[in-house]
Parts: structure tokens; sequence; C-alpha cells
């Protein structure tokens, strides 16, 4: 096996070529400072301005209402803190899930310390969240709530639009982190009732080190980064123009790829149906559940069996753990990811299966397969001839067997 | 030296083709060590014979272990370095030896070094019981330190331990 397979597109995605073209000038050309009254801040302006409408379109927003940051982590730490901080003398009581990715997670803990109050909701066994318990949970101090569009890890797919419409009633600010679905799924913040939400560059093959938080017009938010008064003084920071227009370009290839198709049912509730990558995807993605299930004794799939990101796969395999699988698979060439406790920092099972119910040793068993723009049928189909001989030899070392 | 991961070339070639995994028939000695919760779970086999010279040596070592590729290497290097020896120089094999056979262990690794000689000082603890012989001392105190820490696991994940017993079955 000579090429590589890389099967972790979640984890981040390459730069398509098509998107470094187009950042290129933006380097040592067209380089200026925005802030600048002169012709090269204005070119850089120019090509802020269009970027932030490029991005605005894909999710229905307006302009205005995109703010560039540096990461999906800092849009996640901004909506919470900011949201938190502004609207402390309504109330101090906010509300998440229990499957966020960690800066949600964290920067909630932190608020907690500020003296606020987070309640984390139950997920079901493919990591939903019931929209009756958002309800629930909702009271009068509460200021917000901030549920993932797609889980990262398992791919679930959150009713946000529905968890979205009962924040609108009960006038609480909804969140949403869809770094994992923006590009990849029709998003459209006014049908789902959005006022915050997080989108990433590069989990959609745009640059590294750039991300927006969508604001609705009117929200109530204060600033993390104090300074020259960037971005409505929301983000203060000379602009990364260069990969700003690099996000904008990669939100165009997506659009392209995914442009909606209107349903054969007029007036269907539903978004209109989403053509191309998506679909080619689901099918890999299904094929690859299906093979590997078939395939692979004591194998399961963790997530919902369609309420799902097209790209993503999860599986826990019984007796066996998720590094030593990792790392077989990257020996024959093909790049996965983990949740078991052994491959992170700190030792300790992901926070999403267990949330979902697994115990640690079926965390630690569990390997996550994301699919992207290059990945063919071919790299499935040797997935499915090399993982069940791994899986194999890894229970022949095991103490454990059925 | 070319890294996989954080691990050294020669962790992965231990991790690839692991040396003695599997099972001793009728085994002396078992040490059971480390648990699934947690990630790592090594079970050690030893077949005791005598050498020319009359003294109890390790015959035979098997190991089957749960775990990451740090827990894999560590477990296949240590029946390399315990093959043949004496009891006495076996209980010697700590995990200096053990992190210096592999060309080292990311530092967040090292507990599996450490679980694997434990794993082998409680095999040979075990033999030793069965036997009815005397435990040197210095091997008690091991045991007893492995025990307690073993306890304490077991009182905070109770329940899945149960589990664990379950899915070993003969």
């Amino acid at each position: 096996m000579t090429k590589k397979i890389y099967l972790d597109y979640a984890a981040t995605t390459p730069v398509d070529p098509r998107v470094v073209k187009v950042m290129l000038p933006y380097f040592s050309e067209k380089f200026g400072n925005t802030m600048s009254l002169h012709s090269f801040g204005q070119e850089a302006k120019q090509a802020l301005e269009e970027s932030r409408e490029v991005i605005a379109d894909l999710m229905k927003a307006k302009p205005n209402e995109i703010i560039f940051t540096s990461s999906a982590t800092e849009s996640n730490n901004s909506a919470l803190k900011g949201i938190a901080f502004a609207n402390k003398n309504k109330g101090k009581h906010i509300i998440i899930s229990p499957i966020e990715h960690p800066c949600i997670i964290e920067s909630s803990k932190w608020l907690e310390n500020q003296g606020f109050e987070v309640t984390r909701l139950k997920v079901d066994q493919y990591g939903l969240v019931k929209p009756e318990d958002v309800k629930k949970a909702i009271k009068k101090e509460t200021i917000l709530v901030s549920i993932m569009h797609a889980n990262n890890e398992i791919g679930t797919l959150e009713p946000i639009e529905e968890i979205g419409k009962i924040c609108k009633e009960l006038g609480v600010y909804f969140h949403t982190d869809a770094s994992q679905s923006f590009g990849k799924i029709p998003i459209d913040v006014n049908k789902m009732n959005i006022d915050l939400m997080t989108v990433s560059s590069h989990k959609m093959y745009g640059p590294k080190g750039v991300a927006a938080l969508f604001v609705r017009e009117g929200t109530k938010i204060e600033p993390l980064i104090h300074g020259g008064g960037h971005e409505k003084g929301l983000r203060s920071s000379t602009v990364n123009i260069s990969a700003i227009v690099g996000f904008a370009e990669a939100v165009k290839i997506c659009q392209k790829e995914i442009h909606p198709v209107k349903s054969a049912k007029s007036g269907a509730k539903q978004f209109n149906r989403v053509e191309k990558e998506s679909e080619r995807l689901v099918k890999l993605r299904n094929k690859l559940i299906k093979g590997v299930l078939e395939k692979i004794e004591e194998s399961h799939l963790n997530g919902h069996p369609q309420k799902r990101l097209p790209n993503n796969v999860n599986f826990w395999f019984s007796f066996i753990e998720g590094e030593s699988l990792v790392i077989q698979l990257d020996l024959l060439g093909i790049a996965a990811s983990t949740g078991s406790a052994c491959s992170s920092e700190k030792l300790e099972p992901s926070h999403v299966l267990i949330a979902i119910g697994l115990k640690p040793q079926e965390a630690h068993g569990s390997l996550r397969l994301s699919l992207g723009r290059w990945t063919t049928e071919k790299e499935i189909d040797y997935v499915l001839k090399v993982l069940p001989k791994v899986v194999e030899k890894l229970r022949k070392i095991s103490p454990f067997k059925k | 030296m070319k890294k996989i991961g954080p691990y050294t070339k020669k962790v992965i070639e231990y991790f690839k083709k692991p040396h003695n995994y599997g099972r001793v028939k009728d085994p002396d000695g078992v040490g059971k060590v480390g648990n699934v919760v947690c990630g790592d779970v090594m079970w050690l086999y030893i077949k005791v014979g005598k050498n020319k010279k009359g003294r109890e040596m390790i015959k035979d070592i098997k190991f089957e272990t749960f775990g990451c590729v740090a827990a894999i290497a560590t477990s296949s290097v240590i029946t390399d370095l315990a093959k043949g020896k004496t009891l006495e120089e076996a209980m010697k094999i700590d995990r200096n030896k053990i992190v210096k056979s592999l060309g080292g262990l990311p530092p967040i690794k090292i507990h599996c070094s450490v679980l694997a000689a434990s794993a082998l000082s409680e095999a040979i603890y075990d033999y030793f019981k069965k036997k009815k012989k005397e435990i040197p001392k210095e091997l008690e105190e091991k045991h007893q330190r492995i025990s307690k820490e073993k306890e304490e696991i077991n009182q905070r994940y109770k329940e899945w331990i149960k589990i664990e017993e379950k899915m070993h079955k003969k």
C-alpha cells in the first residue's frame, strides 16, 4: 500500500487547491490592513466584505451578522461568555448538551466558576437531545441554550430547528455549534430560529486559523477581545484577510457541491433536497457501516443510523482498544481516530461516548472514520478488506473473548 | 529515529509483531493487572521449570493484553526479558529496564511499563503462593501495594469489573 487513505476529515480537511489559488495574492500583493484608508487597505476591506457576503449567503443570514474569528473554539467561547456577560442582569442560567465540543464544556465550567448556573441535558443512546427536555429546563433566569448541530464524534444531527423554535417562543438566545455541518448540510438560520452559530473553515476545505460566529442582529453580546474595534467591535484584531478569502472560496465550492434541488412535494416542510457531494458521501458511508457490521462480529455503530452527518462513521468493537486500532490502521496507510482514553492527554474516555451510555471499556474500543471530498469507493473497499483483519489480530492478543 | 504517533520504532516493532502472546497451558502462575475501565489490562501466564544448576526459572511465558500500543509493546518486551531467566533474576526486571528495551516511552505511557513489571511480579507471587513456598519480603510488599491499588479501583468501578470477569470465559 503506497497511497495513504485519509479518513479523518472530521479532525481537519486538506485545503482545496482552488482555495489556495485564491488566497495566494492576499499574502504579498493584496496584503493591506482593512482599517487603512489607502488603496491597499480598501482592497483588503472589499475582499473582507465580499467574503462576509458569501458566508452569510450559505446560511441565509445578513452579511452584517457575520463576525470573523480565529477558530471555532474562539467562536464558541465568544458565544457562551459573550452572551453570559451581556445578559447577566436578566439571569445567569445556561443550558448545554453533554456531548458538546470541549470548548463549550470547558467554557461553561469556567462560567460556573464565575457564578453562572449550567444545566447539562441528557441525551439518548444515539446522542439525541429531546426538545421537550430543553423546554423543561428553561426557566426565568435562562439566557442561553447552546446545542450543537452535528456531533463531531458520532455524527448525530440534533433537532435544532425544534429547539430553536422553543427558545424563540420562550425568549431565550439559541446558539448552535455547526462546525461539523456547515457546508455539508443546508442551514437556514431564520427557518431554524438560530440566534448565534459557530462555523469553521478548516472542516470544509478552507484554511485553518479562521472561523466565524453568526450573531443575529439585535443580540446582546459582549466581546472577548477588546482593541481597535474590528468586526463591529465584537472581535478586535487585524483581519486575517488571506484566510478569510480562503474560507469564502471554500464556501463557494461547497455551495456548488450541495446546491439544493426543489423538493418534489410543493409546500413540503422539510428542506429542499440536497444533491451531489452529500449524497455521494451518504452512499459511501452506508456501504462502510453495512460492511463493517456484517464482516466484524461484535461490532457496534455509535450514533444514529439515519440522523447523522453524511461523512461520519463511528463504531465500537468489543474486546479491543482504540489507540492500538488506530496505530495498526496507520501502519496500513489508513488515518482514523478513536475516543479511547489511551489516546487522550487526560487518559479519560470520550465524554460523548460515555454520555450515550457506553461503558468505559466500550468507549476504549471506538473508531471514527470520517469521509470527505477525496474519499473514493476504492478506499472504502480497502478499509472493508483490512479492518476485519486488524480487529481480529488485536482480539487474538486480548484477554477478553466472546 | 522516525516515530509513529508518539512511539519509537522499537515500540512499533513490538506492537506490530508481538512476541509470546496467548495463554500458557496449565500455567504455574498468573499475574492479572490493570483494569478495563482505565483501558489497560494485562494477564501474564508463566510456566516454571529448573535450569541446569537446579534453579527455578521461567520456562515459558505468555501474555494477553487489552490496551494501547504501549501496553501491548511492554507486555511483549517483558516476556522476552523474563523468558529463560531464574525467578530471582526475573523479579529484578523493573520498569526502567522495560522502557530502556523499547528505546523510550512517551511520559504519559510510562504507567504501561509499571503495569508490565507488576504483571510479572504478580505471576511469580501467584506461583509461590500456589506452591505454598516462602514468599520473599520484597515480592510480598510489591504484592500488597498492587493489591491495594487494585482494591481502590475495584471499589470505584465495581459494576464494570463484574462484566469484565464475565467477558473472560475459559
